[in-house]
C-alpha cells in the first residue's frame, strides 16, 4: 500500500495538543472555531490563520495543514468570484458588464470582492481549524468522552471528523489518477466539474462503505453499555476498554494550558467583537479601522493560541 | 442437523437494475462448514453474502423474493444491525471496513455497540486479539498497519462479537501471498477450533480449495453446481474451466485423474504414477539460483526506463525506496512482486514521474504510462466515448460500448477503459506499468489483460506489472524481480524466479517442485507428457531446473534428454 496517503490520519504524536485530552483539545479547536465566525476584521483572521498553521507545527502536523491551505484556496476562489457577481452593495465600482437582464446592472465593486475575500478567509479557517483537530485529537476518545450522553450521535461526530482525512486520502488517490492521464486530456471547465462530480461520487461510495459496515457493527442498534460491577482491569491503560465506567484521570499540565487557552481565545473574541478592536464594515464602503487595539488584539490571540506548545515537557505518546 | 443459513427460492434485483443480482438461489448450510462461493465477477457472490447478512435488502433497496434464514432469523424482519450478531462479515477492502482510529477501539466497537458492559468488552477485545494474533497491535494506529494486518484487524472486528458465521468476501484480494495464505489458515483454525461456520467468496481458488468442505458455483445469479471440492473441479472441468484451479487445469491437461484439490494431493498423486520420486516432499524444492540481470550493451537496445539510486524517503518517516538500481528494455515484460509495504507502488510511482527520488535519478526513453490499483478512480465522465480518444478505445476492444456509463462495466472492462486511458493520447508510451491490475478479477479478465499486455509487448512496449499474484506473473512476465524493505532482492527470468519458492511461486511449480521451470498448467502438463510418455522421474528432471531451455517452447514429440538437459536416462 502506497504510504503518502496515510498523512491525513489521527496519529498520536509527540505534541502538547496530542498530549491534551482529546476532550480538551477538542474544545480548543470548538473556540477557534466560535471566534473565527465570531470576528470579520481581515487583519484578525488573518492573525488567527498564521496562529493556527503556528499551532499545526507545535503538534506537527503543519505540513498537511499548509496542503489542506492549498485545497482550501480552491474553495475560496470560486467564494470571492461568486460574491462579486451577485453582490450589489458596494459603491466601489472597478468594472462594468453592462444590464445583465433579470440580474440587473453587472457592477463589480471593490467591497463585493472584499467581502468576499473575508468570507473565504474564514472558510479557510474553519478547514484549518478542522483538519488540525482531525490530526492531534483522539476521536476515540473523544468517542467515549460523549458515548455517556448519545452513544450513535458521538459515534457520528467521530465519524464525521475521521471522514474528513479519509475523503482527503480518496481526493488524493482521484487527483493522482488524473495526473497519469496523457497531457491534455482532461482539461477545462467542464472537464474539472466532471472531475468534482467523480470525487464527490467517491465519497458518497467511501460513505456507503462505511455505514455497511457500520450497520453489520450493529450501530442501528446501538445502546448505552451497562454498568459494569467490576473495577478496571489490571494493565488497562488507555481506558479504550471501559465502555461504561469512566476512568478518573488527572489533569495534566497540558489539559490546563489548552483549557486556559481555550477561555483566553474566547474572551479575546469577546472582547473583539464587541469592545471594538476588530469593527468592520465591507458596505456600502469598506470601513477597516487599523488601530493599536486591532494589533493588540491579533498579538493577544497569536500569544494565547500558541502559548500552550511552549511547554514541552511530558508529551511522549 | 439444522441450518444456521438456509436460501430458500431467493431472487433479488438491485435498484433499476434490469436482471436478478441472484436468481432463485436455494441451499442450506449447517453449522461448522466451510462453505466456499465460486464463480466470475458479476455472477452475485458478493449479493449473495450481503443477502446473508440482511445488507440485501435493508440497506441496497430493490426488489427481494423469497427468504433467507439466518440462525432461525428471517432476514426480511431483521435488519443487519441484529443480524450482525450472527454473521460477521469482511469484505475485500479493509480501509472501509475499519471505522475507529486505534486498533483496541475498532475491537471494542462491535461490543459497546451492542451494550456490552466495560468487564465484557474489555475480555471480548483481548480475546480475539490473542486468537488471531494482533495482540501486539492493539494500541497502533490502524493507519500504520499493514493490508494483511488490517485485514486481521478488520477480521478480529468481525469476530469480536463472537459469531457462529462469518461471511467473506475475496478477503485476500488486496493481500501478498504471504498474508493471504495467512488470513486462510487464520479461517481453518477459526472453523475448526471454534466451529465457526465460514462463507467465503474467492477467485483464487488454489488458495482455499483444500480447506473447503464445499464449494458453491455460481452463474449468472443462480448456483450451478454445489458439491464437496472434488466434484466442483470435475464439474468445472465440464462446465467452467475459466474456475479451474491451475493444479486441476494441470491434470485436466495431462489427462490424469482423480483432479487434485491442492498441492499435497497433486503431489502424492504424481508419487503414486512414479512421476515423483519417493520422499521428494521432504526436502523444500529447490530454488533456482537467481542471476541479476545485466545487458551487455551491444546485443540490447536503449532501455526505455532505468533507475539509478533510487531513495524515497519520507519526511520523519522510513525510506520506502532504498537506492534501487533497475532497467527495463523494449519489448520487456517484468512482474514486480514482493510483500505489501515492500516499494512496488512507490517504484512505478518514481517511474511515471508522479513521485520525484530523494536521491538518484530516473531515466526514460519516452512517456510511461502507469495504470494505478482502482480503475474507478480514472471515470470522470457519463459515457465511456468521452473518457478516451476512439482508437485507444478500439485497441482494447471498448469501441462497441462507447455509449455505456464506465461504472456499469464489469471488472475486466473497467479495467480495459483505464488501460484505453492512460495510454491513448499523443504518443504510445514507451513504458506500460501496471500497479495490482487484477486485484477482484477472475481468471477469464485476468487472461485477457495478459494477453493484452503480451501483444503491447510484441509492439515494442516495456511493461512492468507489480503484482501479489504469480500465476498472473507468469502468465505476462519473462522477467521477474522481487522487492523487500525497498532493495531489489532477487531479479532474474520468471521461470527460475517464479519456479522455486513456497510463496511467490505459481501452484504449477509448487506441484511440480519447479522442474523443468513450469510455470503454467500447460507448461506443467507438457513436461508430465513427456515424463509419461518417457518414464523420466522428476528427481531427474530437477537436475536441470533453472537456465535453460524455455519451457514455453517444449515440445511433447522431441526426446526427453533434448527437453531437458542434464537427463542421464
Amino acid at each position: 500500500m502506497f504510504a503518502r496517503s496515510r498523512s491525513f490520519f489521527y496519529r498520536r504524536l509527540a505534541s502538547p495538543l496530542h498530549a491534551a485530552r482529546a476532550g480538551v483539545g477538542a474544545t480548543w479547536a470548538l473556540t477557534l472555531t466560535a471566534v473565527a465566525l465570531m470576528l470579520f476584521h481581515p487583519l484578525v483572521l488573518l492573525a488567527l490563520t498564521l496562529a493556527v498553521l503556528g499551532a499545526g507545527y507545535g503538534a506537527g502536523v503543519g505540513h498537511q495543514l499548509v496542503r489542506t491551505l492549498r485545497t482550501a484556496a480552491i474553495v475560496v476562489v470560486p467564494i470571492v468570484a461568486i460574491n462579486v457577481l451577485v453582490s450589489r452593495d458596494g459603491l466601489t465600482v472597478f468594472a462594468r458588464l453592462g444590464d445583465l437582464g433579470p440580474f440587473g446592472q453587472g457592477n463589480l465593486t471593490v467591497e463585493a470582492a472584499v467581502y468576499g475575500l473575508v468570507i473565504g478567509l474564514k472558510v479557510t479557517l474553519l478547514i484549518l481549524v478542522t483538519t488540525l483537530a482531525s490530526l492531534a485529537v483522539d476521536p476515540d476518545e473523544l468517542l467515549r468522552v460523549f458515548r455517556r450522553m448519545s452513544f450513535r450521535s458521538a459515534l457520528t461526530a467521530s465519524l464525521a471528523t475521521r471522514m474528513i482525512p479519509l475523503l482527503a486520502a480518496d481526493s488524493e488517490r482521484l487527483a493522482e489518477a488524473q495526473r497519469t492521464r496523457p497531457a491534455g486530456m482532461l482539461t477545462g471547465p467542464r472537464a474539472r466539474v466532471a472531475l468534482l462530480g467523480a470525487v464527490v461520487g467517491g465519497s458518497l461510495d467511501r460513505a456507503m462503505d462505511v455505514a455497511a459496515t457500520l450497520e453489520l457493527r450493529g450501530f442501528a442498534a446501538a445502546r448505552p453499555p451497562r454498568r459494569s460491577p467490576f473495577s478496571r482491569p489490571a494493565g488497562a491503560t488507555d481506558g479504550s476498554h471501559v465502555a461504561s465506567r469512566p476512568v478518573r484521570r488527572l489533569w495534566s499540565r497540558h489539559d490546563l494550558a489548552f483549557a486556559c487557552s481555550s477561555v483566553a481565545i474566547l474572551a479575546l473574541g469577546i472582547l473583539g467583537r464587541f469592545a471594538g478592536g476588530a469593527s468592520f464594515d465591507a458596505y456600502p464602503l469598506v470601513h477597516m479601522p487599523v488601530t493599536l487595539a486591532t494589533g493588540a488584539l491579533c498579538a493577544a490571540l497569536i500569544a494565547v493560541i500558541l502559548l500552550p506548545f511552549v511547554d514541552r515537557r511530558g508529551i511522549d505518546p | 442437523m439444522n441450518p444456521i443459513l438456509s436460501f430458500d427460492r431467493v431472487t433479488y434485483s438491485y435498484p433499476n437494475a434490469e436482471e436478478p443480482a441472484l436468481d432463485d438461489v436455494s441451499f442450506e448450510v449447517v453449522p461448522g462448514e466451510l462453505c466456499l462461493l465460486a464463480g466470475l465477477s458479476g455472477h452475485g457472490k458478493s449479493t449473495l453474502l450481503r443477502a446473508a447478512c440482511g445488507l440485501v435488502p435493508h440497506f441496497h433497496g430493490g426488489r427481494f423474493a423469497g427468504a433467507v434464514t439466518l440462525a432461525g432469523m428471517d432476514t426480511r424482519e431483521r435488519g443487519p444491525a441484529q443480524l450482525g450478531a450472527v454473521a460477521g462479515a469482511l469484505f475485500q477492502d479493509p480501509e472501509t471496513q475499519l471505522v475507529t482510529s486505534s486498533v483496541r477501539s475498532e475491537l471494542a466497537l462491535t461490543l459497546e455497540s451492542r451494550g456490552h458492559g466495560a468487564g465484557a468488552v474489555a475480555r471480548g477485545v483481548e480475546e480475539v486479539a490473542l486468537a488471531l494474533g494482533i495482540d501486539g497491535l492493539l494500541d497502533r494506529s490502524v493507519h500504520e498497519l499493514s493490508g494483511g494486518e488490517q485485514q486481521r484487524v478488520a477480521l478480529g472486528a468481525a469476530l469480536a462479537g463472537r459469531p457462529p458465521v462469518i461471511l467473506l468476501d475475496e478477503p485476500t484480494s488486496q493481500l501478498d501471498p504471504v498474508a493471504g495464505d495467512e488470513l486462510i489458515g487464520l479461517l481453518r483454525r477459526l472453523n475448526q477450533e471454534w466451529e465457526t461456520t465460514i462463507l467465503l467468496a474467492e477467485h483464487r481458488l488454489e488458495r482455499c480449495l483444500a480447506v473447503a468442505d464445499r464449494v458453491i458455483a455460481m452463474r449468472r445469479g443462480g448456483i450451478a453446481h454445489d458439491g464437496d471440492p472434488a466434484s466442483f473441479l470435475a464439474w468445472a472441468a465440464r462446465e467452467s474451466p475459466a474456475l479451474q484451479t491451475p493444479g486441476a487445469k494441470l491434470f485436466t491437461l495431462a489427462g490424469l485423474q482423480p483432479l487434485p484439490v491442492g498441492v499435497r494431493q497433486a503431489r502424492g498423486s504424481l508419487r503414486e504414477l512414479g512421476l515423483l520420486a519417493e520422499g521428494d516432499s521432504v526436502e523444500p524444492p529447490a530454488i533456482a539460483p537467481v542471476q541479476r540481470t545485466k545487458p551487455s550493451r551491444s546485443s540490447k537496445p536503449a532501455a526505455a526506463l532505468r533507475l539509478r539510486g533510487v531513495w524515497h524517503e519520507l519526511r520523519d518517516g522510513p525510506a520506502i525506496l532504498r537506492g534501487l538500481d533497475l532497467a527495463l528494455h523494449p519489448g520487456e515484460t517484468v512482474a514486480l512482486m514482493g510483500r505489501n509495504g515492500a516499494g512496488k507502488s512507490t517504484l512505478l510511482r518514481h517511474a511515471a514521474g508522479l513521485l520525484a527520488p530523494t536521491r538518484g535519478r530516473v531515466e526514460k526513453s519516452g512517456r510511461v504510462a502507469l495504470l494505478l490499483q482502482n480503475p474507478g478512480d480514472y471515470f470522470v465522465h457519463e459515457h465511456v466515448a468521452e473518457e478516451a480518444a476512439a482508437d485507444a478505445l478500439a485497441a482494447v476492444g471498448l469501441q462497441s460500448m462507447t455509449e455505456r456509463n464506465p461504472r456499469d462495466l464489469s471488472g475486466g472492462e473497467r479495467q480495459r477503459l483505464a488501460l484505453a486511458i492512460v495510454t491513448g493520447g499523443g504518443d504510445p508510451p514507451a513504458v506500460l506499468a501496471l500497479d495490482e491490475p487484477t486485484r477482484g478479477m477472475d481468471r477469464e479478465s485476468k487472461a485477457e489483460l495478459a494477453l493484452e499486455l503480451r501483444r503491447r509487448a510484441e509492439r515494442g512496449q516495456a511493461v512492468i506489472v507489480a503484482t501479489h499474484d504469480p500465476e498472473f506473473a507468469a502468465s505476462v512476465a519473462e522477467r521477474a524481480i522481487l522487492l523487500a524493505d525497498g532493495r531489489v532482492i532477487a531479479d532474474g527470468p520468471a521461470r527460475e524466479l517464479l519456479a522455486g519458492g513456497w510463496y511467490f511461486a505459481t501452484e504449477t511449480a509448487r506441484i511440480l517442485g519447479g522442474a523443468g521451470g513450469a510455470l503454467l498448467p500447460e507448461q506443467g502438463a507438457e513436461l508430465l507428457a513427456t515424463l509419461t510418455a518417457t518414464g523420466v522421474s522428476r528427481e531427474q528432471v530437477s537436475l536441470a531446473v533453472p537456465g535453460e531451455p524455455d519451457p514455453r517452447e517444449l515440445d511433447t514429440n522431441a526426446d526427453v534428454r533434448t527437453i531437458v538437459p542434464g537427463l542421464t536416462r
